[in-house]
């Protein structure tokens, strides 16, 4: 059986600077996000539980080649990536609709496991919207996951409670941040990473008509902020400053 | 195409819905699934309501809740579909707007209607932008952040009619339902907000942080990592993106970093203060005032000072 995870490639937000309120992407360098990170993670746990092949699939541009090495370390088998510089332009709707075509064409799924929300957008769609197209039932904010033949049982956590459900295999499962620590591949993981077998497509190797873009971006601007930034040197100075922000001492 | 379909699984969310979709200037539906004290509050903030009862529906079940809420779209035709943006409306979200074939937004914090379109407001690149975005497909899918919008007053004049829909063969089965231990604690509305990071090197120290907020009068919230890694305090009192999004007189800021994930949940305060040992710690250029200072001996003078 196989475990499909799906990975995106994101900027690296640390490296995100904001010049006159506009952010500015230009040679930000890719990478991971956390929580992808966390969904990996889990593949590789149930492949060793299950004797699983772990494979990565994952959408973006030519960046991606380079920027999915780390996860094949973590302990995927092999990858399936779509590379296209049109990617970056797609929104949540026609990625999965890429995804879920890829997925169609592997065989012998067990589990296709999401991330709660990619690092940069966090619409926190894809995973959702990929369960539709394939008619698989799906459990989102996963904590934990247990494979007994041909179902899953999955512990939740949503708003207000912790919900456990069984859902027919193959099916999607979409984990909460931090379920989980993920390990952090050698050197010597890294090396080999670049060997393991990869399928490398484009969009021209999909059947799929491209649709128009379902969002349009009017603006997004960092957020005017206006602080004072005072310096302050001492502990009563601090308490002049809470109480004439209007904290009262009780 | 015409209206607002509203629908949560949580009553106070479904209310503020009704809120947010008066910024849509269209006839407002709300559908209630297996809840007939939700269908009856909903009616009498004056809503149309529609009630689904199925027990065939269930809740955990997003593929089928999904599909059922999209029989409805089906026959009542709204051009907005609006969801809470709490877990469950996140999940379901996706899942109905691929069936719907709508353009969806999730974590949306306002709608605006600017030249007859309606803006979707929304934190960006983890947090450090807001984007104004506008749904270009027909019909349009929302999901609304928590605590955006006010639970509209009681008006009656609402009306409560039952609607019904297929449901097809589950494959997903609910186990087991468990309450998350809650202390009940809200704090998005605390008026001042004690908020701690990892710069909290030992839990004993908690008692001193909890200490100090009881003498100002305020709540105690944290970063994501003090409740998911170290669990060291509940995850209701997360601030920031996958958290509360708070909006106090006054914040103190107690080693925390200032990351954007955990400021766009603080930067609505009116007055912020910030402690923290590294003098060029990123949170002070969030702050009104700072404090360069160790907790370890800063925390015990504030509270001995107060
Ligand atoms: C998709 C996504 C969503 C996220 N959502 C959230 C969210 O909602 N909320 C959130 O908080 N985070 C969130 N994060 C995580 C966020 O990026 C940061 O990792 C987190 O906010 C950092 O927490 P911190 O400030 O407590 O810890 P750190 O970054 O470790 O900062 C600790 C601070 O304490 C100071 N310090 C250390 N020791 C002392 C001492 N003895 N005395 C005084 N100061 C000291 C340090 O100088 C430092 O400034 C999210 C991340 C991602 C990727």
């Amino acid at each position: 059986m196989k475990c499909i995870v799906a990975l995106k490639q994101i900027p690296d937000l640390q490296q995100l600077r904001i010049r006159n309120r506009e952010p500015v992407l230009n040679d930000i360098p890719y990478t991971l996000g956390a929580i992808d990170k966390n969904a990996l993670e889990l593949g590789v746990q149930l492949k060793e539980e299950l004797d699983w092949e772990v494979v990565v699939i994952s959408a973006g541009n030519e960046e991606l080649e380079d920027t999915i090495k780390e996860a094949l370390a973590g302990g995927a088998d092999n990858s399936f990536l779509l590379i296209d510089n049109q990617i970056d332009q797609m929104d949540s709707a026609e990625i999965a609709s890429l995804l879920a075509e890829m997925i169609r064409r592997s065989e012998d799924i067990g589990l296709a496991i999401f991330g709660e929300g990619s690092g940069d957008n966090y619409t926190g769609q894809v995973g959702s919207r990929v369960a539709e197209i394939l008619g698989w039932p799906q459990a989102g904010y996963a904590t934990s996951v247990s494979v007994d033949g041909s179902t899953a049982k999955v512990t939740r956590a949503l708003d207000d409670c912790i919900e456990e459900v069984e859902l027919d295999l193959p099916a999607v499962i979409i984990v909460s941040a931090g379920l989980n620590t993920p390990r952090i591949p050698s050197v010597m993981q890294i090396l080999k990473a670049g060997k393991l077998p990869k399928e490398i497509i484009t969009l021209d190797d999909l059947s799929l008509v491209s649709s128009a873009n379902q969002i349009e971006t009017v603006s997004n601007l960092a957020p005017i902020a206006e602080r004072k930034q005072i310096k302050i040197g001492s502990v009563d100075e601090l308490l002049n400053c809470l109480e004439s922000a209007g904290v009262e001492r009780r | 195409m015409l209206g607002v379909l509203v629908w949560s699984v949580q009553t106070k969310l479904a209310c503020e819905l009704l809120s947010a979709a008066r910024e849509i200037d269209q006839e407002v539906f709300a559908l209630a699934i297996n809840d007939d004290a939700q269908a009856e509050s909903l009616a009498q903030k004056g809503a149309q309501v529609f009630r689904l009862n199925n027990q065939s529906l269930e809740i955990a079940n997003t593929a089928s809740i999904a599909h059922a809420i999209s029989q409805v779209v089906n026959q009542l035709n709204p051009e907005y579909i609006l969801l809470s943006s709490n877990r469950r409306g996140k999940e379901l979200a996706g899942r109905l707007a691929q069936i719907i074939n709508a353009g969806c937004l999730s974590d949306v914090r306002a709608l605006v209607s600017s030249d007859g379109q309606i803006e979707c407001v929304r934190n960006a690149l983890g947090g450090a932008t807001i984007a104004h975005q506008v749904i270009k497909t027909q019909q349009k899918l929302i999901a609304i952040s928590a605590n955006c919008y006010e639970v509209p007053s009681d008006q009656g004049g609402g009306q409560v009619q039952d609607i019904s829909v297929k449901v097809e063969d589950s494959k997903l089965r609910l186990l087991s339902t468990q309450g998350k231990p809650s202390e009940g604690v809200d704090i998005s509305s605390a008026e001042v907000v004690v908020a701690v990071g990892q710069g909290l090197e030992n839990e004993e120290l908690l008692e001193t942080v909890n200490k100090i907020a009881n003498q100002i009068g305020g709540i105690v919230g944290c970063t994501k990592p003090i409740a998911t890694d170290r669990k060291w305090l509940g995850e209701e009192r997360i601030i920031g993106l996958s958290g509360a999004t708070c909006k106090p007189n006054v914040a103190l800021l107690l080693g925390t970093s200032g990351q954007v994930q955990f400021s766009v949940g603080i930067r609505d305060a009116d007055t912020i203060v910030a402690v923290d040992k590294d003098d060029q710690a990123n949170v002070f250029t969030l702050a009104d005032y700072y404090l360069v200072a160790d907790l370890n001996d800063f925390l015990p003078k504030l509270s001995t000072s107060l």
